[in-house]
């Protein structure tokens, strides 16, 4: 099958245990507001690879894995393209190389199930604490991801979730405190990570000649960071 | 045959023939826990560094050298005793009479001796020139041999960085030699093969061999008195941890005063030490801290060496390096490791005495070293970016577990081998000039065979590479040659006395080549291969730049199509040298390994079809050109490690500088995950890699202001340099190197 692929980070250390090959997929259909890769919306644009062929490029780096490391496929939204991400997943496993999925959790249909049971973790990227600010700076509902959070613990993934945070918008204890409630609430979850929101981007979306919608926002200090990642 | 200073030593046929590797392997005591049994710095330790601090502040003041004494010849007995802090000191012996003071040693070639004396405001003294005017030197016959051809090849740069003007270096004594059996019997064994030579018949090599054995006595007799000077007898085997390092210390000391080479480097002697120390330990009359200490003692005499040298030199060789190369870690023929407490204590001195980029600390990596020195390794890297390593699992069943590391990345057998160093020639430049049919373009001179310039709007790959094999069976008979012609002279004129004493008197040699610019020429036949790349051609009709359209595949980015051109490359050149005859059959050896020469030769170096411009710096080493790698830093060694270390048995040198954040968020995960590229990386069968953590702003800060980064160290191409040392232009280039970063 094929995938389309946006780009691919040999040494990614960021997303998931130990050293990861990063997959960056083509394609999503959310508009966050902080998207830090606005280049990957499109779904036409992207470079077509066949499964065997990434399959067998993630394999070059199998003695950098080590015990943890293994293949992270991030996006865009990879369950937009769930089912051959499931068949490379499957290559993967074949290979004894350890799968991780980077995902918005917005999707759920038995694609995606069927992707799920071959992923052996997964990074949930819980945008925000409630629908509001989902519908507001997302465009969509917040259900649906805690409905996939709730599929992946019936499914007993192992399951790490993320959240950028964004000053004046999520940057609250109040929200962390929410964040440890979910994560209380599912027994898959193993950890939480905050991630600073960055601005690098903004050349991006010149280049694209698009506004950043989030411009006018600064990047959190290292200070706040560390007093609500030790909330948690 | 037995010593009283040998007890409590296991017994082994090392007690019946020099055999440095059985004392080892019979003696020492693996270590696989971590560095919490380490010492910090002592008092003593500390004021003796501060000293050494100042002196190296006033070093940097005065322009790079501190002083020269421009009336002693520089041998093994010309200088009286030089202390920094005499009661402080543990460990004595240096250069000359005072701590950073140069001296002249015009045995390879006065002219550059002279030439460094003015650089820095000096004059060489008369007398040393009316010595001279009647003693020829290397730099002497070496030019009375040189054909017009290798002049040609020399003045246009398509060889450079020769060893013809000063010593060539990259040999290793076996310094260990002399604490273990004490110089008497070291000399009464010289005596006995000496005796035995007699009996031959006395051809070219006999009576070459004689006499070289004569000197070889000679000097070691030098070495007895000069360590006499310093109050010390060492005629008989050390008896304890300090003896021991203090006699290897004087032999390396007697090495580095005789000679001037490029690469003077140390070898394999931590593990070495280990046993007198872990002996002096269970006895009682030695602590962790005194073992501390006496590492640190060593390590700072090996910071304070200096030779003297011209800008020109600089210019190839940055930073006034010394590669004194100490290989640590490996793997034993047994499956143990080497190991020891005393490879911790090594790589404590940097942080007991603070960074440097010497002594050339080298890990000879293996995926079966314990994990604990693993990960100390990785810490040492992330904190301090001095090390490098080198891939001990390709090396050792080559060289056995007993090697060691001349200058950079030249594996031999320690005491069994050596090296005749041979600089590197210019791939990207003999591109050109294959193209212009035998015209280069940059100097103007014609060199080579003469052939019409290609011709056509577009290069066709099939021809220009017809065209390049050509021109590198031209070139790889003149290197040879030109080689034979250096190293005939350099064994006349300015033989290592010290150092091939401490080697078995038949010794196996390497005869060691080199390229520059692999990536560039790689990418330049891709282009010419996988793009469209016309000609550009000036008013006489050479062709002196060109136009390239579409796209190409990069080396650096795993990608099979260019990357086995790199690797066809290099065994083509080996491939076409090893047909040429060399000087006392040398074994032909390659390396890709540029030091900072990578600036000079871009620099000589007319546009490439790869987009590079006329004079641009190439990339150093066996690096894919920075800013061409698109899939990340794994992708570029992967492509890096295709490579062969059978083509390229003298090194493949990667240097490789990723950002803090990339390798981890915290401390221990970067340890952890460079430990996980660097497993990867060997595993893949590559041989070496220098390793910086650190971000690029941290060197345009120092670039911009200096003073506040005073010891800022920095691995560039097989070593490590204070980067204040380098010049505004190798300063350049280094920032413009790719920083491994994801975003």
């Amino acid at each position: 099958m094929m995938l389309k692929v946006h780009s691919i980070q040999s040494l990614g250390t960021l997303d998931g245990p130990g050293i990861r090959f990063v997959v960056f997929l083509q394609g999503c259909h959310l508009r966050c507001k902080c998207c830090h890769n606005p280049d990957t919306w499109d779904m036409g644009a992207g470079k077509e690879m066949t499964t065997a062929e990434l399959a067998e490029r993630v394999a070059r780096y199998r003695e950098y894995f080590g015990r943890d490391g293994g293949i992270t496929v991030s996006g865009g939204e990879p369950l937009l393209q769930a089912e051959a991400v499931a068949q490379l997943f499957e290559l993967c496993h074949q290979g004894g190389i350890n799968t991780c999925l980077d995902t918005s959790g917005s999707i759920m249909n038995s694609r995606v199930k069927k992707l799920l049971s071959v992923t052996d973790r997964v990074l949930l990227d819980i945008k925000y604490t409630n629908d509001q600010e989902y519908v507001e700076n997302v465009g969509c509902h917040m259900k649906p991801v805690l409905d996939f959070l709730q599929v992946l613990e019936d499914m007993d993934v192992p399951t790490t979730l993320r959240q950028v945070i964004i000053p004046s918008i999520n940057d609250s204890a109040q929200n962390v405190h929410c964040l440890r409630e979910i994560r209380d609430a599912h027994r898959n979850v193993d950890s939480v990570e905050l991630l600073a929101f960055r601005k690098l981007c903004q050349t991006k979306y010149q280049s694209m000649n698009m506004p950043f919608p989030f411009a006018h926002i600064p990047e959190p200090t290292q200070d706040i960071m560390d007093k609500l990642t030790a909330l948690l | 045959m037995t010593h009283t200073n040998w007890d409590g030593f296991k017994v082994g046929v090392w007690q019946d023939s020099i055999d440095v590797r059985d004392f080892i392997q019979t003696n020492y005591r693996e270590y696989v826990g971590d560095d919490s049994f380490l010492a910090k710095a002592t008092q003593r330790t500390t004021d003796l560094m501060n000293q050494v601090q100042d002196l190296f502040r006033q070093e940097r003041e005065k322009g790079g050298v501190l002083d020269i004494d421009t009336k002693t010849v520089s041998s093994l007995v010309t200088f009286a005793p030089g202390y920094i802090d005499k009661d402080k000191e543990i460990i004595v012996g240096m250069q000359t009479d005072s701590p950073l003071k140069r001296s002249v040693n015009p045995f390879g070639g006065i002219r550059m001796v002279r030439q460094a004396c003015e650089a820095y405001g000096y004059k060489l003294d008369e007398s040393v020139e009316n010595v001279f005017k009647y003693r020829t030197t290397h730099n002497d016959g070496v030019f009375r041999a040189y054909t017009d051809e290798m002049r040609a090849a020399r003045k246009s740069h398509v060889i450079t960085g020769l060893p013809d003007a000063y010593g060539r270096g990259r040999i290793i004594g076996d310094y260990r030699r002399v604490a273990l059996y004490g110089l008497d019997h070291l000399i009464a064994c010289k005596k006995a093969d000496k005796k035995a030579v007699s009996q031959r018949d006395f051809s070219v090599e006999s009576t070459r061999l004689s006499e070289e054995l004569f000197q070889q006595i000679r000097f070691l007799e030098y070495l007895k008195e000069m360590a006499a000077m310093y109050g010390y007898d060492i005629s008989e085997p050390a008896k304890d941890a300090r003896e021991a390092i203090q006699w290897t210390y004087f032999a390396y000391l007697g090495a580095i005063k005789e000679q001037n080479g490029a690469a003077m480097s140390l070898g394999r002697v931590s593990t070495f030490f280990d046993i007198y120390i872990e002996r002096d330990i269970e006895r009682g009359i030695l602590t962790e801290e005194g073992a501390q200490e006496l590492m640190d003692d060593f390590v700072i005499k090996l910071r304070i060496a200096r030779h003297l040298r011209t800008p020109e030199y600089n210019d190839l060789f940055g930073g006034d390096p010394m590669w004194i190369t100490e290989a640590v870690g490996g793997m034993g023929e047994d499956r143990r490791s080497l190991v020891t407490k005393n490879s911790f204590r090594l790589l404590n001195t940097l942080y007991t005495l603070g960074s440097s980029p010497e002594p050339n600390i080298t890990i000879l990596w293996s995926t079966s070293l314990p994990d604990a020195f693993k990960k100390f390794c990785a810490k040492v890297s992330v904190d301090t970016d001095s090390i490098q390593y080198e891939n001990d699992d390709v090396m050792r069943p080559i060289y056995g577990d007993d090697y060691a590391i001349a200058c950079c990345v030249s594996a031999m057998k320690i005491g069994k081998q050596m090296q005749f160093f041979g600089a590197r020639c210019n791939l990207p430049k003999l591109m050109l000039i294959a193209l212009n049919g035998g015209y280069d373009i940059s100097s103007g001179i014609h060199i080579g065979p003469q052939n019409p310039v290609l011709d056509g709007d577009k290069l066709d790959y099939d021809q220009v590479k017809e065209r390049f094999e050509q021109y590198n069976s031209w070139l790889m008979r003149l290197y040879v040659n030109t080689m034979n012609v250096i190293h005939y002279m350099h064994d006349k004129y300015a033989y290592e006395k010290t150092q091939m004493a401490l080697h078995d008197t038949e010794v196996e040699r390497f005869m060691a080549f080199g390229v520059a610019g692999l990536s560039v020429v790689t990418d330049s036949l891709s282009a010419i291969k996988y793009a469209n790349v016309r000609p550009i051609k000036n008013a006489e009709g050479y062709i002196e730049s060109f136009e390239t359209t579409g796209s190409f595949p990069m080396f650096g980015n795993d990608d099979d199509r260019v990357d086995l051109i790199a690797k066809d490359v290099t065994h083509k050149v080996i491939t076409e040298l090893r047909k040429n005859p060399t000087y006392r059959n040398a074994i032909h050896t390659l390396s890709v390994l540029t030091i900072t020469s990578n600036v000079m030769y871009g620099k000589h170096t007319a546009a490439t079809p790869d987009g590079r411009k006329a004079g641009e710096p190439f990339a150093p080493g066996a690096n894919p050109m920075h800013n061409r790698e698109e899939n990340g830093a794994l992708a570029s060694l992967n492509s890096v490690a295709k490579i062969s270390y059978d083509d390229c048995r003298d090194g493949i040198s990667n240097t490789f500088s990723i950002t803090p954040n990339t390798l981890g968020t915290t401390d221990d995960e970067r340890c952890v995950n460079l430990v996980s590229i660097l497993d990867g990386y060997f595993a893949k069968k590559a041989h070496h890699i220098n390793v910086n953590v650190m971000n690029r702003e941290t060197l345009i800060k120092a670039y911009e202001n200096p003073e506040a980064y005073p010891n800022l160290t920095i691995r560039v191409s097989g070593y490590a340099v204070n980067f204040n040392k380098l010049s505004r232009q190798q300063q350049r280039e280094v920032i413009s190197r790719t920083f491994h970063q994801s975003l």
